[in-house]
This record gives C-alpha cells, sequence and structure tokens, in this order.
C-alpha cells in the first residue's frame, strides 16, 4: 500500500527535476534569510544562480552540529521567530543541546511524511498505535502521534517510562502498531513476560523501531518473539524527526527516504568528498522545503549506502541500509575499527544470551581492552560451569574472528545491564577519564 | 528416588552470595546442603534446602536466576571405601559423576552425598541393584 502514490512511484527523471526545483528555491532563502549561511556561501563563492543541476549540491558548504550549537538556539531560522509554531531540542548527550524550530507548514509535511511512513509499514487508518517514544523535546514521540493522527489511526500517546502500565496497557487496548526504540520493546517483552503475557497473543502485527541502530538479528529476534513485522525507520531531530526514511514492509530491505522533501548523499567522513554510488560512508541530508529550519548538507555522522535499484515495493525513492553505526560510535581498538552492531549481531547469533549488552573499553598500561557484558538467557541458564563457558568462549572466538580484535567476554546475571527508555547506551569508554 | 536442587546463576561481586543467604534467612528457608562452582567471572551456588518451592519463589523474587536440577542423594558407608564401591560400580555402566557434594548429617553411621549423574535414572537403577540407599527428597529435606 502507498499513502501518496503520485509521489511515491514518481519517475525518478521527475523526482530529480522536482529535487533540483526545490533545491534552488532553497539556497535562494537561505542567502536571502540566514546570515551563517550567506557568509558560507559567499567564501565558497558560491550564488544560489550557480545551482544548474543536482550534483552541484557538492558546491555547496557542510552544516556540521556544532554549527547548529553555535547559533544556539534560533540562530539559523530561516523565518520570522513568530511564524514558527513548534520547538524541539536534541537530548544533548554528546554536548550543548541543538534547538529546531518548524512552521505550521513544516509541522504539516512531517505528519504527512510520519502518515507516509505508517503506510508503508503496512498501517491504516483502523489501527491502534500505541507510542512509547519520549514526548516533549525529543522529536520521536510527538512525530508519530501527528503522523498516526493524519493517517486517521487511533493513536495511544503512552510515551517513555513506567513500563508495568505499559504492559497492562498492551493487553487492555489492544494495539496493533507499536513505536519504540528497539531496546525498549526487548525490555517492554521482558517485562511483559515477568507479567505473565504472551505478547504473541495479543493483536499487535506491526513495529516501527528507530533512534539507536539495531541489527537484523535484532529484528529477527523481535520478529519472532512477538509476533509481528518488524520495520526500520529514520529520521533525525536536525532533519525533522521520525519519518526521513523507512523500510516498506514487502522488502524489509532499505529505508525508502522521502526523496521529494530531502537530498541525500553519501561522503568519505575524513575527507568529506562524495563517494560513488552504493559506498558505505556518512550521510549527509539537505531539506529542500523546510521553512523554519532548511539545512544544506548536513552532516549526520550516521553511517550507511545507498540503493538506487527500483524496490519491489514500487516506490521509487532512493533506499538507504540499516545504520551500519554512527561515525562518532566507531570504537577504535587497537587500531581496528568496531561498530557496536557488528558485535550485536554476533552476540544475537549465540544461542543462550539476551539481547541486552554492553561494551566496556579501558586503556591498560597503554593497550586497549574490551570486556563485552552479556546477559545469559534465564532458558539456558544451566547447573554447569562448563556449558557457561564455553558459551563465553563461543562469542569471543566469533569477535576474534569477524573483527579481528581479542574481546573479554563476561556472563553477567539477568537484568543486570541498564535498561534504557529511550536510546540504549552500549559503549562504556573509560580511556580518556 | 530423586531429588531437587536449586542452581543460581552469581556473578562475582562482592556481597552475592550474602544476598542469596539473607533472602533465604528473612524467608526461614534452611539449607540442607550446598556446593559452589566457580570461574573467576561467575560462580553457580547449588543448593539444598527444606522447602525447595518456597525457595526459588523467594530467589526470584529477589532477582536472581534461579533453575532446577535433579540430583541423586545416596547414603556412602563411613568406613575406607566407602565412596569408592559406589563410583566403581556406576563407572562400570558408563555412567558419568557430573559432580558430588556431601550432605551435613546430625547422626547417623552413614554419610550422605549428593550426586549429579549424567544418566540419572540409570544411575538410581545400579545403586538400587546394588543396594545403596537412596534418599528420596521428601525425606532428605527434613533430614
Amino acid at each position: 500500500m502507498l499513502y501518496d502514490v503520485e509521489t511515491e512511484t514518481m519517475p525518478r527523471e521527475d523526482l530529480e527535476k522536482l529535487q533540483l526545483r526545490r533545491l534552488q528555491s532553497l539556497v535562494e532563502r537561505v542567502y536571502a534569510n540566514v546570515p551563517f549561511y550567506r557568509k558560507k556561501l559567499d567564501e565558497k563563492g558560491v550564488k544560489p544562480a550557480d545551482i544548474r543541476s543536482l550534483s552541484d549540491v557538492q558546491y555547496l558548504p557542510f552544516t556540521e552540529k556544532q554549527d547548529l550549537r553555535n547559533n544556539y538556539p534560533f540562530g539559523l531560522f530561516a523565518v520570522p521567530r513568530e511564524n514558527v509554531v513548534r520547538i524541539h531540542s536534541s537530548s544533548g548527550t554528546t554536548g550543548k543541546a541543538t534547538v529546531v524550530g518548524y512552521t505550521r507548514r513544516d509541522v504539516r509535511t512531517w505528519a504527512s511524511l510520519m502518515a507516509r511512513s505508517f503506510v508503508a509499514a503496512g498501517a491504516n487508518s483502523a489501527d491502534i498505535v500505541h507510542n512509547a517514544y519520549g514526548y516533549g523535546l525529543f522529536t520521536g514521540g510527538l512525530g508519530v502521534h501527528y503522523g498516526a493522527e493524519e493517517l486517521g489511526a487511533t493513536i495511544v500517546p503512552v510515551s517513555g517510562g513506567s513500563t508495568r502500565r505499559q504492559v497492562q496497557l498492551l493487553k487492555d487496548f489492544g494495539p496493533t502498531v507499536i513505536c519504540s526504540t528497539p531496546s525498549y520493546m526487548q525490555y517492554l517483552y521482558e517485562a511483559a513476560v515477568d507479567a505473565g503475557i504472551d505478547i504473541k497473543e495479543l493483536p499487535l502485527r506491526i513495529g516501527i523501531f528507530g533512534a539507536e541502530p539495531w541489527t537484523e538479528e535484532m529484528r529477527r529476534d523481535l520478529e519472532n518473539k512477538l509476533g509481528i513485522t518488524a520495520v526500520d525507520i529514520y529520521g533525525l531531530s536536525e532533519i525533522m524527526g521520525p519519518g526521513v526514511a523507512i523500510e516498506c514492509r514487502e522488502a524489509q530491505n532499505g529505508l525508502h527516504m522521502a526523496e521529494d522533501h530531502f537530498l541525500p548523499e553519501i561522503i568519505d567522513p575524513v575527507t568529506g568528498e562524495p563517494l560513488p554510488a552504493g559506498s558505505v560512508g556518512e550521510l549527509v541530508i539537505t531539506t529542500l522545503t523546510k521553512e523554519a529550519l532548511p539545512l544544506l548538507r548536513y552532516r549526520t555522522r550516521d553511517l550507511t549506502r545507498l540503493d538506487y535499484v527500483p524496490c519491489k515495493c514500487g516506490r521509487t525513492h532512493v533506499r538507504m541500509h540499516r545504520i551500519m553505526g554512527r561515525s562518532d560510535d566507531m570504537l577504535i581498538i587497537r587500531g581496528v575499527n568496531v561498530f557496536p552492531s557488528q558485535i550485536e549481531s554476533i552476540i544475537l547469533e549465540t544461542e543462550g544470551t539476551a539481547p541486552h549488552y554492553q561494551i566496556i573499553v579501558k586503556r591498560e598500561a597503554s593497550l586497549d581492552t574490551m570486556e563485552i557484558r552479556v546477559e545469559v538467557d534465564e532458558k539456558f541458564l544451566s547447573h554447569e560451569i562448563r556449558g557457561l563457558q564455553m558459551l563465553e568462549g563461543k562469542i569471543q572466538k566469533s569477535i576474534k574472528e569477524f573483527l579481528g580484535v581479542t574481546a573479554k567476554v563476561k556472563l553477567v546475571e539477568p537484568k543486570t545491564i541498564e535498561r534504557s527508555e529511550g536510546k540504549a547506551k552500549r559503549i562504556i569508554d573509560l580511556r580518556n577519564s | 528416588m530423586k531429588s531437587e536442587q536449586i542452581s543460581i546463576f552469581l556473578e562475582n561481586r562482592a556481597g552475592r552470595l550474602a544476598e542469596v543467604t539473607r533472602v533465604l534467612s528473612e524467608n526461614k528457608v534452611n539449607i540442607r546442603a550446598l556446593s559452589l562452582a566457580d570461574t573467576s567471572d561467575f560462580g553457580i551456588l547449588r543448593l539444598i534446602v527444606d522447602d525447595f518451592e518456597k525457595a526459588k519463589t523467594v530467589l526470584k523474587d529477589n532477582g536472581f536466576t534461579v533453575g532446577r536440577t535433579t540430583v541423586v542423594a545416596a547414603e556412602v558407608a563411613d568406613q575406607p571405601g566407602g565412596l569408592h564401591a559406589i563410583l566403581g560400580m556406576l563407572s562400570e555402566h558408563g555412567v558419568n559423576v557430573e559432580y558430588m557434594y556431601a550432605f551435613v548429617q546430625q547422626s547417623g553411621k552413614n554419610a550422605v552425598m549428593i550426586f549429579r549423574f549424567d544418566r540419572t535414572d540409570q544411575a538410581i537403577e545400579i545403586l538400587q541393584k546394588n543396594n545403596i540407599k537412596i534418599i528420596p527428597g521428601d525425606q532428605l529435606y527434613k533430614m
């Protein structure tokens, strides 16, 4: 099913014409209204009229998170403050918070893109949506909320927290769609098991999970345990929020980016040079239609690749591969690049462990050491030391084999790794403290 | 003929074992026999208690990971060669002892050992054929 058939299946030639027209108008707008961009464009000697083809986007300056911080709070807005109807802000977990604003039209665009995402996931107006994304300054909650209302579905604005109550609501209201981070879904599942509720028996049929990188193994695990179809959703507050890209349920293979509103590029995270189609690199997004906070070539720090091969669902919009990691999440362990998602895949492929893990990196005598704490699964818990030692050895061996690094694997008691109601904290890097 | 043993997975952290004994003591569960197997990171505590169900429930409620294992309690003659006689008849039939530990008994001329076998039913059969006294669970917990 498609929400906006004409746009979502637009021939690429027409889509690119639309993108170019919007890009040109965007550059004109930011040049005229945002002193920061006027200065940057002038420094590069680029005038709005120089943008004649889509590939000219590479002559535009990048925008980094730091630029948003430097212009905190409203410095990059392209419209008078009175035209801004909503403010969101990033969590500021990695530094000073960034602020984003939305005009009335921006909020409407966002709602329609989120409704489009729901339909891609297989939802419709008859669904009940349990929304466990946090409400408030974080874009997840309200983004999903407006999208569900736009679609005409029934939204249950649960937000994060009160896990026991959430389990009760799952049972009482019988939602058919659930939206949360994948790690919180794992936590909810455990809470349901503890409460003696089998989610598989409930009407739940679709899970829309995002806001943190997760793996194919985690998807299979959630699908099997919950008896649902799970799709990956992507968004970031600087660009808009959830709904920037979503997997279609037909293929479950890459997330269609709403290319009528966002122009994606893949660059080399070190040199900043554009990479050829299909390469893995950092995702850069130019917002084509945003009014309040338009951004040129925003560096997301998310690593992925783009796939322009037509999808079996009929959508012509490019697919981005699930996020493989964040350039700032990448651990360099004795010179080897390691992403938490790689470790997650290995752990989930090993029977006997729960999908909760934490990576602790330390420096001992000038050598990096990595310890991976993994919860043992109650089901597989044996009264034999040997079995558990073999499990540790198996994970350790796979990590050495696939990543080329030696890690100490430490089994810990179930439910001892801290649970998160939002994004999971997988890495504790103690090297610089 | 079999007895129930509780197995608890424990991380090697200061005070973790004391947590188990605190929970059991507060709930008036008496420990009859125990053994602890450990590595540098974690251990498995095996317990025979006077009230298996209660122990399991209160430990679970306190966040412990608890498993159930079937073991066999056998009387061993308290004299040289007493244990050897039992191990000898089992090894003859290829039954493997995965682990064993002693049961504390206040009086009586025989010692009681708790055995975990790889083939429990066959082991019981062999012991009975050789007139080794097996103490059934319900008696063991009350001894």
